[in-house]
């Protein structure tokens, strides 16, 4: 008994996937001085000392790593069968937390002990995942067999986003709406991706040229009503591998086009939208009547595609304007460029531009950013601390900090790909999808190219909880990892 | 476990998102880090405070060393809005000396942009400005405790004297036009306003330093860019040293209490100013502080408009002052010479033209003419040249000569004192006359009182002054001026050199011959100082409003003169009655330092008389 132990430990360590650690470590030393050039002030104070930012933060590293040796002394197997468990109690956890979390920032998701306080929604993020990955390594389960497969995907994924919604911290309960990537990995139809990408596009197109009319309709319209089109040609011949009719439909909204834009020159009295609508109707339609022959499945979700597609764009005007609170919309449109707010809502991603955007391409040296250091940039230590990376190592520091991060998650996939289990595979999807969305979320934020959510970047921002989060969702892949061999 | 080959193809789907998503994202990195240049001059204008210096201004001494004009430091309470705090209102009111209301009401007036259009909550907002030295050490023991309020220090001026207040001028911030004039100044600099503050403000002011301070997003400076490597000092201020003596200053501008007018004193010999008084007066330290703007309004809403230096603004009818300048032309001229001689039949009658004079002995010669201030001899004398066709061709022509003498004298054009504000005077020309009179249908008598200095001829007291120093000088002058040495600076050449008028030398020993007489047997005996050789010319002067002025010019000693003075009092009579009198002590006072026993009834008088009671520009 003693005897396996030890070389179960020993196999642990001659297994373990160093590169992986070794990223890690990278990531975490760089976090360190990021949080300490962020922090620092004209004290010129130490990045060990404690009472600063980069001091507490390296407490909280050595910590990470106290925990990281823990998971990796812990059985494999022992993740797999207390995968539920585990997730009932943070989901318990959750719960409480809405009821005794005092009141931040308007977000009730701290729990405070003392002088100490955590994040639940942040290690919500691996019990989902092993839970996850237990419901996918159950006995010959396949996503796409039964119906109900999906149903308790989505209640495991969802519970948890309802509870943190309910705590009003949306950024954290979005990043788990990056395990649909899993799904997908795990048999779920494209055509969701697919759907969801045209979604955002549809939105933005919506929404940034809905102030421009083109045909005596929005401009924003007359786009999503082309890309509607276009689409629906791409899934006859791609998706359904109808050529014919592929080049029938495609003629005919040719047609149609070009008879609206010359009724709108002939300044004919006909008002675009109906045509259009008219157009894509009677192109449906003609997919329905050709689907009455062959391949009904295929032809009639393309079908299905377009008409939801323009009932999608009716829609945006109206989620955007009633569903979305107004600091919300305000975000999209300045992340749009549809406004100009400097001082409110645009104004940290405005400051984090000129702190990034100052820093050219060597950067102005560890220490020596003026924007950062003088806390022009808010949430400069957590949220917004890739400036600090931006700024003073420049571009750089940048592509450096974003390759590193996607090797890390390409390592994940490779990781997840060679993995004999499906809990194991499961699981490190989930590790990529959130490391994914944290990566795309948080710098896309920095940089202006997405709506300010605030959530953190992965080993950089400051905070113990985000940071013992990312490294036990981490550590237990390597744990699950080393202990591949153990299979054969 | 079997695998679906099918699935695993996914990861390339998964794998390449990331991908796609990280190289948007560098794109994104590498536009805004390397191709826009824009975001690095925003986080300069971010960060960087490019705070002025401000150097102490110069300070300004009389030719005796003595300071006039110092430098005090104020202090402005200031606050950044966003940074203060709750605080004890009361205790803060009580600190400054206002009352609950004043505080509310400066609050809302500071940020109504209207008053205020400077107004932000992050940059530094003026509550109150210069905090006396007392109220600045009680505030600044409890400063602690009013979070967001701090103290500036500023730089006010300070008069040992009250008076000069023309001659010095004060200090202004400055106004839009003086900042887009000059891109030295910033808004709230200090600039001159009238006086030396304002024709030497170049030299006063010294030069801002710069001190670049990093500054933070809540506007709060966190220190010096790079310990002040790139920083520039301050450089102070030149001191000034004035040609005034200020005590003679004071004790002209004692005398002048209670009249209307001017008085000027020049060292001949340099062209230094030694007093220039204008009348009223008032204290330059009212023009200091958080009082100047209401002081400034009621100075220039008084009726006597006191901020009107009429010692080089005021344009007079120069009277009988005037008498040598004609005698020095006809002589030049050849008109007259010294044993040349006019009848006075009480005045000048020429045809039914009469212009009247006074009881003395004809037909008189030029010395005693000038001696009993004939009118008719240099009546005569004027229209001896005007009309002398055989020399001049037309009247016009000979009052060209005659006109161009008197510019060489100084007259009808600005001196070039180094102060702002001076009047040229009025000396008509031909085409004047012929545009009044028509070509050719004016002669002599048509203007016959310009040769007494009344009509159209206009004179400041400066210029009287001048004339006199030239005189004095027996037939130069230098341009009068109030600065007598710049520290570190030469004069300009232009304050130094001798200009010489187009008349011949030897005819001013002549003038000042007569004007010896007048003091000693003359319309001048008033000035005739024990032990002191005085010479001088009285003047009345005919005005529409009101009672004649009275003027005196005279210098001494007369055979090395060091004082030449010129006296104008409006609407107060007879030159002798006050011009003389006055003129007189300013000599003796600036000669022996003090007035003799026998004239302090004299002093007595001219300190007690008011002459403003007959100022016809009053009117009830």
């Amino acid at each position: 008994m003693e005897s396996r132990s030890i070389n179960r430990e020993a196999s642990t360590f001659r297994y373990l996937d160093w590169p992986t650690v070794v990223i890690y470590l990278l990531l975490v030393i760089a976090g360190v001085f990021s949080v300490y050039a962020a922090s620092y002030d004209f004290d010129h104070a130490s990045i060990f000392d404690y009472s600063e930012f980069s001091g507490k933060q390296i407490r909280w590293i050595g910590l990470a790593l106290g925990l990281a040796l823990v998971v990796l002394l812990i059985d494999a197997r022992m993740y797999e069968t207390y995968a539920y468990p585990i997730y009932v109690g943070m989901l318990f956890v959750l719960l409480i937390t809405i009821f005794v979390a005092p009141d931040i920032k308007g977000s009730r998701s701290w729990l405070v002990f003392g002088s100490m306080s955590m994040q639940p929604a942040e290690f919500g993020k691996f019990a989902t995942a092993l839970a996850l990955a237990k419901l996918f390594s159950g006995y010959n389960f396949k996503l796409n067999a039964k119906r109900s497969n999906y149903y308790r995907a989505f209640a495991i994924i969802f519970i948890p986003i309802l509870l943190i919604l309910a705590q009003r911290e949306t950024g954290s309960a979005l990043a788990y709406l990056a395990l649909f990537f899993v799904l997908y990995r795990e048999g779920m139809s494209g055509l969701v991706l697919l759907a969801a990408l045209c979604a955002v596009v549809f939105f933005v197109v919506a929404i940034k040229y809905g102030q421009d009319t083109f045909l005596d309709i929005p401009l924003g319209e007359a786009i999503v009503f082309g890309l509607i089109e276009l689409i629906t040609v791409c899934m006859l011949v791609a998706y359904c591998k109808k050529g014919v009719e592929a080049r029938n439909v495609f003629l005919w909204f040719l047609a149609t086009s070009a008879i609206a834009v010359a009724a709108h020159m002939l300044e004919w009295p006909l008002p675009a939208t109906p045509y259009f609508l008219t157009a894509i109707g009677v192109g449906a339609i003609y997919i329905v009547l050709v689907s009455l022959h062959t391949d009904r499945r295929k032809l009639l979700i393309t079908a299905g595609a377009a008409v939801g597609a323009v009932f999608f764009l009716f829609s945006v005007n109206y989620a955007f304007n009633t569903v979305l609170q107004p600091h919300q919309q305000q975000r999209i449109k300045v992340t749009l460029g549809l406004e100009e707010d400097l001082l409110n809502a645009g104004y940290n991603v405005n400051q984090s531009k000129i702190a990034i955007g100052s820093g050219g391409f060597f950067g102005k040296g560890f220490l020596n950013g003026t924007q950062t250091k003088l806390k022009y940039v808010p949430e400069q230590h957590t949220d917004f601390i890739f400036c600090t990376i931006g700024e003073e190592e420049g571009f750089i520091g940048s592509v450096a900090v974003l390759s590193l991060f996607l090797i890390l998650i390409l390592r994940i996939i490779h990781l997840a790909e060679r993995q004999p289990t499906t809990f194991a595979r499961v699981y490190a999807y989930c590790c990529a999808s959130y490391f994914t969305f944290h990566l795309a979320i948080n710098i896309g934020m920095v940089i202006g190219l997405c709506p300010v959510i605030g959530i953190p970047l992965p080993f950089f921002s400051y905070g113990g909880s985000s940071l013992w989060s990312f490294t036990f969702l981490l550590f237990i892949l390597l744990r699950l990892d080393a202990a591949r061999r153990e299979h054969h | 476990m079997r695998k679906d080959y099918n699935l695993e193809k996914r990861k390339y789907v998964i794998g390449g998102i990331v991908v796609v998503i990280v190289v948007i994202y560098l794109i994104q990195l590498f536009s805004l880090q390397v191709l826009d240049s824009r975001y690095k001059e925003y986080a300069d204008s971010n960060a960087f405070l490019r705070k002025a210096v401000y150097p102490s201004r110069g300070i300004i001494y009389d030719r005796e060393g003595r300071v006039v004009v110092f430098n005090q430091p104020a202090y402005d309470v200031m606050l950044i809005p966003r940074d203060v705090q709750p605080f004890d209102t009361i205790d803060f009111c009580n600190t400054l000396g206002i009352t609950r209301e004043q505080f509310d009401k400066r609050m809302v007036d500071m940020k109504d942009r209207r008053l205020n259009p400077g107004y932000s909550s992050y940059t530094p907002q003026v509550f109150m400005t210069h905090l006396s030295p007392e109220d600045y050490g009680k505030l600044q023991e409890k400063m602690y405790r009013f979070p967001g309020f701090f103290i500036q220090k500023r730089i006010l001026r300070q008069y040992n004297y009250n008076c000069a207040a023309n001659v010095l001028g004060n200090i202004r911030e400055v106004s839009k036009t003086d900042i887009d004039r000059d891109p030295y100044y910033r808004s709230g600099d200090y600039t001159g306003d009238l006086g030396v503050e304002k024709s030497y403000e170049r030299y006063l002011r010294g030069e801002k330093g710069v001190e670049i301070l990093i500054r933070d997003a809540r506007g709060q400076i966190q220190g010096r860019y790079e310990d002040g490597a790139h920083d520039r000092g301050a450089v102070s201020g030149r001191n000034l040293k004035l040609s005034l003596d200020i005590e003679l200053q004071q004790y002209a501008e004692s005398l002048m209490v209670n009249k209307i007018g001017a008085v000027v004193a020049i060292e001949p010999k340099t062209g230094e100013i030694l007093a220039m008084v204008s009348a009223p007066s008032y204290d330059p330290s009212l023009l200091v502080g958080r009082q100047r703007g209401a002081n400034y309004r009621m100075l220039t809403n008084d009726f006597y408009k006191p901020l009107f230096d009429r010692a080089l603004m005021g344009a007079y009818p120069p009277g009988s002052t005037f008498k040598p300048t004609q005698g020095l032309i006809f002589l030049e001229e050849g008109i007259i010479n010294t044993a040349t001689t006019y009848p006075c039949y009480h005045g000048y009658i020429n045809g039914r033209l009469k212009v009247g004079c006074h009881g003395h002995g004809s037909p008189l010669p030029l010395k005693p003419a000038l001696a009993t201030s004939c009118n008719a001899y240099f009546c005569w004398g004027f229209k001896a040249m005007i009309d002398r066709r055989s020399k001049y061709g037309t009247p016009a022509k000979a009052f060209e000569v005659w006109k161009n003498h008197l510019v060489s004298l100084g007259y009808g054009y600005k001196l070039g004192v180094d102060l702002p504000g001076e009047s040229r005077g009025f000396i008509p020309n031909a085409k004047f006359y012929d545009k009044f009179y028509g070509e050719n249908r004016w002669s002599a008598n048509t203007i016959i009182s310009v040769a007494i200095g009344q009509g159209e001829v206009l004179a400041t007291p400066l210029q009287i002054a001048n004339l006199c120093a030239t005189i004095a000088n027996r037939g130069w002058f230098i341009t009068p001026h109030v600065v007598k040495e710049i520290q570190d600076t030469v004069m300009p050449a232009e304050l130094l050199e001798r200009r010489y008028p187009t008349i011949e030398q030897s005819y001013f020993a002549d003038i000042a011959e007569g004007m010896r007489g007048a003091v000693l047997g003359g319309t001048c005996r008033g000035a005739n100082l024990p032990g002191i050789e005085v010479a001088g010319k009285t003047g009345t002067a005919q005005n529409p409003h009101g009672r004649d002025h009275s003027a005196f010019i005279g210098f001494a000693p007369y055979d090395d003169p060091q004082i030449a003075v010129c006296v104008y009092v409006e609407n107060a009579g007879f030159g002798a009655t006050y011009g003389v009198p006055i003129g007189s002590l300013v000599i003796e006072k600036y000669l022996n330092g003090e007035i003799s026993e026998g004239r302090k009834y004299i002093e007595n008088n001219m300190l007690e008389a008011n002459t403003i009671l007959y100022s016809g520009v009053k009117k009830h």
